[in-house]
This record gives structure tokens, sequence and C-alpha cells, in this order.
């Protein structure tokens, strides 16, 4: 069977699926996909398609999070859950070198490239952008030759929402919830008493070429159709927005609006936030010597700018106060970010409305700042 | 197939991360907390190319990195100069390295100052403690072009006589004709002849013409906003202020995020900023 | 005062920048019983105790403030030089210096009578509201300097 070209598509039956999973694994692919664990949909190896959420669903709204299960047998009827694919482009604790000591010197030993190839299966469309962000900042101006490596040899399968999730605010951030770019397939999945099939779009040669093996069907008008019609009610149904007028100039006008207050006495600094943010890139270095002293691995973990040390110099911190650092973090994210990377660092996930642990929601915080501040004495 | 795109190895790139090793070839004590050492780049380590305000990542083994600004001549590629304080467990034993040990170097980042847009006018430096090491390297390309600028006045403030750095230096720098180097300590005794106070103190002093000059300023942060801010009443614009601002740094690469200041990244978008783009985070509280 | 008066062109209270843009009358009342006089290197111009009775306008040299106690050596917390003034203690009870004042090198200033000033501040205490407007920014940038002292701003 001959290679499909860029922008076809055809028909995959759900009884097929599977078939797609063994040819990606034959193409050399490491599968990571959604996966239920520990009570949430989490990224994990999708070792067989019974690992995936199947007949789940995920219901969330501010500081909640709860699984249940679906009326239906939908294979992605789910939303976002609090990974996301930055843990295997940008994981969490990644060594970056390997000191050793050699006489009255030492030697530093570069880490080795791991070879590994990723295919993210049920990446979302916002997710897709958020992938964009990330390659700005890791592999753009420079190059982080761990994401460099991984992010080359990665296969991106989206998987179109067919339904929004109770934080989404993608519409408005112009990311969702159609996949329309940047993935190497697209899958929607269709779903009806009669049959339950995925459309499947061809994004690159890279996503082509896993296909050549797969039982798939010619895609006709209707199922375009139906696929569109999905996303389209997916739009519909957003309860969340974020107006990103001006946004760029509005927050960095107003760093001492009286909602940094407010908010900052609920902010619990707990950076539950930048940890589940999908663009939320800050990290730190630590070196982890042996017993010996002979040898130490530089590494790099994860770190937060809600974090009181992120900041410290000279032996205190700069943003000492929740107010600071939590002013940072959403000026940063909604208008920093334009300046250094030349885009929005939120993609409209609303991960880190759900996983906030008092309901923080950065759609509203951002309403609330758009509102003219009330100066003492001034007629209301 | 996949397959064969995944033979292909990835473009390789630069490692930002690794330092390169140079050896100790000098310590100099400046001051009881600070030495000043000269590096050469190991057998097979290119010579470090740089502008005059960048910095490096200076690795001691085993402890880690710390970001020092370059304090040697630029036109001497081959001897890296780094004036260090004691001030944390790394720059302490960075201070006490002896010659013959390796340090790790990664560098140069960040911008430099801007001596060519200096040449039209008057130029004029102002440095707080350890805030001259990073315009050193600025004043030697500066004076070894003095026909290039017209009237140079350099203030350099210190705690006390005894914290001054480069001292045999300064002698010959307030020696030399052309340029005009005050010097103020904070207190002193009755050996110091020189002007005890802020060098804010100093700028009714100077000669310059406020409208043509450039100034270049390095030290603590509230001494760059009161020189800057007597600077901008004096006249002198706002977009001709540069000043050399100082945040955590852990990858010196615009990465990890710690040096951000307002939406700028110190260690790429700066460390050198002009003060009319900074002018405004600058009176502001814990950005 | 161990100063003496030179043969350079007198020292004039109107070409001080203090003085810059006071009233002419003014100026000419205090000019009037100002006395000029130099100070070499190492001699002081008061100490610390000594009754406050001038106001100094300096024109050239360089003079430190010092402050000691008994066990330990003085030390200069300010310098002052042309175009400086030194010196308000004059201006309030109980008249004394607070600090020494020593000339780091030849120093020569227009030394302003304390009790002349005073009585015509009394007289017309609109002078000695304009006085006080010129001075007070010298007292503040003075007491700024003292809190960065404190601040150790070059310590970290």
């Amino acid at each position: 069977m001959n290679a499909l070209t860029v922008g076809e598509k055809r028909t995959l039956e759900r009884k097929d699926l599977a078939h797609l999973l063994s040819a990606l694994r034959s193409a050399g692919y490491r599968v990571v996909g959604p996966t239920i664990r520990d009570g949430a949909i989490v990224y994990g190896e999708i070792g067989r398609e019974e690992d995936l959420p199947i007949g789940w669903t995920d219901r969330q709204d501010a500081g909640t999070y709860r699984l249940e299960r679906r009326t239906d047998s939908a294979v992605f009827g789910f939303n976002v859950g609090p990974h996301s694919w930055k843990k295997y482009l940008f994981p969490s604790r990644e060594r970056l070198w390997t000191a050793h000591k050699t006489g009255t010197s030492f030697e530093i030993a570069p880490e080795p490239r791991e070879e590994v190839a990723f295919a993210f299966l049920g990446m979302r469309a916002c997710e897709l952008a958020g992938l964009d962000v990330s390659d700005r900042v890791f592999d753009g101006k420079v190059h982080d030759p761990g994401y460099h490596a991984r992010r080359t040899r990665l296969l991106r399968i989206a998987v179109q929402c067919g339904q929004a999730g109770g934080t989404c605010f993608c519409v408005s951030m112009g990311t969702g919830p159609a996949v329309r770019r940047g993935f190497d397939l697209a899958l929607t999945e269709i779903l009806s008493p009669a049959r339950h099939y995925f459309l499947v779009e061809v994004g690159t040669e890279a996503g082509a070429a896993v296909l050549v093996d797969v039982p798939l069907g010619p895609a006709e008008g209707p199922d375009t159709e139906a696929a569109n019609e999905i996303v389209a009610r997916t739009a519909a149904s957003m309860g969340r927005t974020l107006n990103v007028d001006g946004i760029h100039d509005l927050l960095l006008s107003n760093p001492e609006h009286p909602r940094w207050e407010i908010v900052a006495r609920r902010c619990l600094s707990c950076t539950n936030c930048t940890m589940v943010c999908p663009t939320c890139f800050c990290h730190t270095t630590e070196e982890v010597p042996d017993l010996g002293g002979d040898r130490v691995e530089r590494w790099r973990r994860w770190d937060s700018c809600f974090n009181l040390e992120f900041t410290s110099l000279h032996g205190s911190s700069v943003r000492k106060s929740g107010l600071s650092r939590y002013r940072q973090w959403l000026t940063h994210k909604l208008a920093g970010w334009y300046d250094q990377f030349d885009t929005s660092g939120c993609i409209g996930c609303g991960r880190c409305i759900t996983w906030c642990p008092v309901g923080i929601d950065i759609t509203e915080e951002v309403a609330a700042i758009r509102t003219v501040p009330s100066k003492p004495g001034a007629k209301p | 197939m996949a397959s064969e795109r995944m033979a292909a190895p990835a473009e390789a790139v630069p490692d930002p991360f690794l330092p390169l090793p140079y050896e100790v070839v000098s310590r100099t004590a400046e001051t009881p907390d600070t030495v000043t050492l000269v590096l050469r780049p190991r057998p097979g380590t290119p010579p470090l190319e740089f502008s005059a305000g960048q910095f490096n990542m200076l690795y001691r083994f085993p402890l880690g990195e710390v970001a020092i600004s370059i304090s040697g001549d630029r036109t001497h590629p081959r001897e890296l100069v780094h004036t260090i304080r004691s001030a944390g467990k790394i720059t302490a034993s960075l201070t006490q390295a002896t010659p013959g040990e390796t340090i790790g170097v990664r560098g140069p980042f960040g911008t430099g100052w801007p001596i060519d847009r200096a040449t039209q006018g008057d130029l004029l430096i102002v440095a707080g403690g350890l805030g001259l090491p990073p315009l050193r390297p600025a004043l030697y390309e500066i004076l070894a072009h003095r026909d290039r600028f017209d009237r140079i006045e350099v203030i350099y403030g210190a705690r006390s006589p005894k914290d001054l750095v480069y001292y045999d230096e300064l002698q010959t720098w307030r020696s030399r004709p052309g340029v005009r180097f005050q010097v103020t300590v904070d207190a002193a005794g009755r050996d110091w002849y020189g002007d005890v106070g802020l060098v804010t103190a100093r700028l009714p002093d100077t000669r310059v013409d406020a409208a043509r000059t450039t100034a270049f300023l390095c030290g603590p942060e509230i001494m760059m906003r009161l020189t800057a801010q007597a600077l901008d009443r004096m006249g002198v614009p706002d977009r001709a202020i540069w000043l050399s601002m100082e945040r955590n740094m852990k990858c010196a690469v615009g990465l990890c995020g710690h040096c951000q200041y307002g939406p700028s990244f110190v260690c790429r978008d700066g460390p050198i900023f002009s003060y009319r783009d900074v002018k405004a985070r600058m009176m502001l509280r814990e950005v | 005062m161990s100063g003496h008066v030179r043969s350079d062109p007198p020292l004039r209270v109107a070409d001080h920048p203090f003085f810059q843009g006071a009233d002419p009358a003014f100026v000419e009342r205090v000019g009037h019983h100002a006395t000029e006089a130099t100070w070499e290197a190492g001699e002081f111009l008061f100490h610390e105790g000594d009754p406050a009775r001038s106001f100094y306008l300096l024109f050239l040299g360089k003079v430190a403030l010092e402050l000691g106690a008994p066990d330990r050596p003085k030390l200069t917390i300010q310098t002052v030089g042309p175009r400086d003034v030194l010196g308000w203690s004059w201006l309030v009870p109980p008249y004394r210096w607070r600090f020494d004042a020593r000339a780091v090198k030849a120093t020569r200033a227009l030394v302003l009578d304390a009790e002349v000033l005073r009585e015509a501040f009394e007289a017309r205490p609109e002078d000695g509201y304009w006085f006080l407007l010129r001075l007070v920014p010298v007292i503040g940038e003075r007491l700024e300097m003292a809190r960065l002292q404190i601040l150790d701003i070059y310590g970290v």
C-alpha cells in the first residue's frame, strides 16, 4: 500500500485502533498517551488499547477533578488531566552532565542523548499549541540539547475534543478546540449507535508512514461533516472566556492593581499551577555528589516562580510576598511571554484552574484586572 | 517508513550547559573578601571572546556554578579575568582557588556596554562596590580609544578605603590625563584623603555636558536607581543612561526563568539595560 | 579660627550656589558681615562641642566631617567641598557643633556670622523661610546618605 499524502483523510474503525498502536510500535515509537492512575487521567505508557481510559470521562471545575463513567465507550471522551506532554520532552528531573575528579582537576562528561522516539497519542488542540510554545522556549533562540533530541523524533497524534472540559477556555485563546496544524496525524472520534470510528487526517509524511499497514477506509463527505460538527459543538459549549484584547499592555501597566492583593490572600504559593501548566518551563539545577566526592552529577529539575528561593539574591529573595509571585506568574504567562517568545504563554487548557487547591481562576483574575481600580474617595 | 526517519540522528546542537576547563593562572587579593582570578583556557578550549559588560558562569568542582562578570581586557582573550567576592558557598570556594587548579567556564553571556553609542559626546561612568569589575573592560576599551570621546569622568564608590578593588590601577587611572576619576567611600579614617559620601554627591561636581552624556552605571540596585534619578534631573537623557542589573542566574541562556525582570531575562536581554526601558520597573517593589 | 585672609580676589556670598536666586538685599545684609577664611590640610574648622557661631560657604578644598568616641579612631562620615555649605547647628539651640570639621586639603570659605543670620531671619522671616527652603534639601541629602550608610549597600 502506498503512503498517503499530507492533507488526505481516511477512516479507521474503532476495532482497528489496535492496529494503529502496533504500527506505531513496530515503527519504533514509544507510545505514550492518556491512562488512568490514582483517580485521574494522566499520561503514561500505552502498551495496549485497554490502557486508554475507554468509557471514562473527567468532570472538572475550579479546584475540583473527578473521574466518571461515561454512558458510552468513547476512547477519548475526556479532556486534559494533571499531566502534560512536557514531562516527556522536558522531564521533571534530568541529568545534564557528570563531572569526575581527575587528580587535582576534573573532567566533565556530557550526557549521552537517548535515542527514544515518542509517539504522543491523544494530543489536544491546546496541547499542540502548547508544544509550539515549548518549541519557542527550548528549541528557538537557544536549543536545549535534550529537548531538541526528543522533539526531533516526536510523532504527534492529535485527537479532536468531543466535549469542552469544565475549565477549558481555548476558544478565547485561539488555540482550539479544532486541531488545525502542527500534528502528524489527527483523529476525530465519531460515535453513533451504528458505528464507532475515527476520521484520520494526515498532517505530515511521518504520519503517513505510520499508516501504511493500518487498515483504513475511505473518508466521505458525511464523515468530515460529522467531525466538523463535533468540534463546533465543543466550541459552542465552552464555559470560560479569557479576554485577550490588549492583554500585554493591560497587565504590564497594572502592577499595582488592588486585585493582586485580593488574589494573593487566597494563593497558597503551592506551585500546582506551574507544575500542571504545559508551558511553564522554569527549572533549577542542583549538584548531586557521590559519597566519595569524586563524582558529581549536574541535575536540573522543575522549579516554580512561586517558590521563595526562586529569586534568591545575596541571601534574600527579590519576590518575597505571595502577591509579587502571583503577579509575576500571571503577568509573565499572559504578557511577558510575548516579549520573550512572541506568543502568549497560555493555551487555555484550564489545568491551573482545575488543580488550584483554592480554585483561583486565571480567567476571573484577568477580568478583575480589566475593571478600573477603585481609588479611595472616587465615586462608584 | 518512520524507522528511516528515526535512523537519521537528531541534528546535533551545541550544548549550552557544558562548562569548559580553564586553569587558574593567578590569584590576587583585592580586599579582605574579594580576589581577582586570571584564567587561561586548558589545551583544546578556545579563547573566550567577549564584549565589555558580559558575564560567565564559573563552575567550581564539586559545588556548582555562579554568574560572574568578566573584568579583564577583551583585547587579551587568552587571559580571562574575574573579580569575585566571597558571598556564598561557591564564591567563597572560588576566592580560595590557587594557580594550577581548574575552573569550569560557560560564556560569555548577556549584553555589553554600548560603548559605540557613547562616542558622540561625554561619558560618565558610575560604579559602586563590586560594580567596578563589570565596568573595567569598558574602561580599558574606552581608554584605548580615548580620542573617540569628549569628556570622560568616572565616579567609584565603595564602603571604605579597604574595600576598593584594583587599588594600584586606581592610582594609574587617577593620574591619567583626559580622564577625571573620583573615588568616594561611605566612611573612612584619617588616612583617607579622598571623598566620603554617596556617589550621587559627586555628580554636581562633574563637568559633563548632560544633554550629550552617556552614562554607564553598575553597582547595588538602589545606588543605580538613585544615580539614574539624579542624572535624569541633571538632564542626561534616560535612553543614554545604561545600567547593569543583577538577578538570580542558573542557566544564563534564557531557559530556566530565574533571572526574569519584568518581561526581560537579565541573562539574555541584559544584564545591561537602558534606563528608559527599566525606569518604571525600578520604581516597583519585588519585580 | 586659624585661617587668614588671602590676597586672592575676594569671595562673594552672591557667587556661592547656595545663594543663587536670593533676595539681593538679604545677600547684602549677611554678606556685609561675612569674613573670608582659609585652612591648611589637617587644620580644624571646628570641633564637636564647640559653640556653633558660623555658617560656612565653601569655595575651595575639602572638609571632612568626623565622628568619634574616646575608644576608637575618628571616622569620617562625609566630605564636603566647593559649592557645598557646612553647618546648621548655629540655627537652633544649644548652638553647639555635633561633629568635628577638619580640612583634608587647603580650604577656602566664606564664614557667615550666625548671630547676624539669626537676627536677619527674626527681622524678615521671609528671608528665614527662603533660607530654610535652601537648607532643608541639603539636610535631606545628608539624611539619605546616612540611611544608605546604615543599609551598607556595598556590603551585600
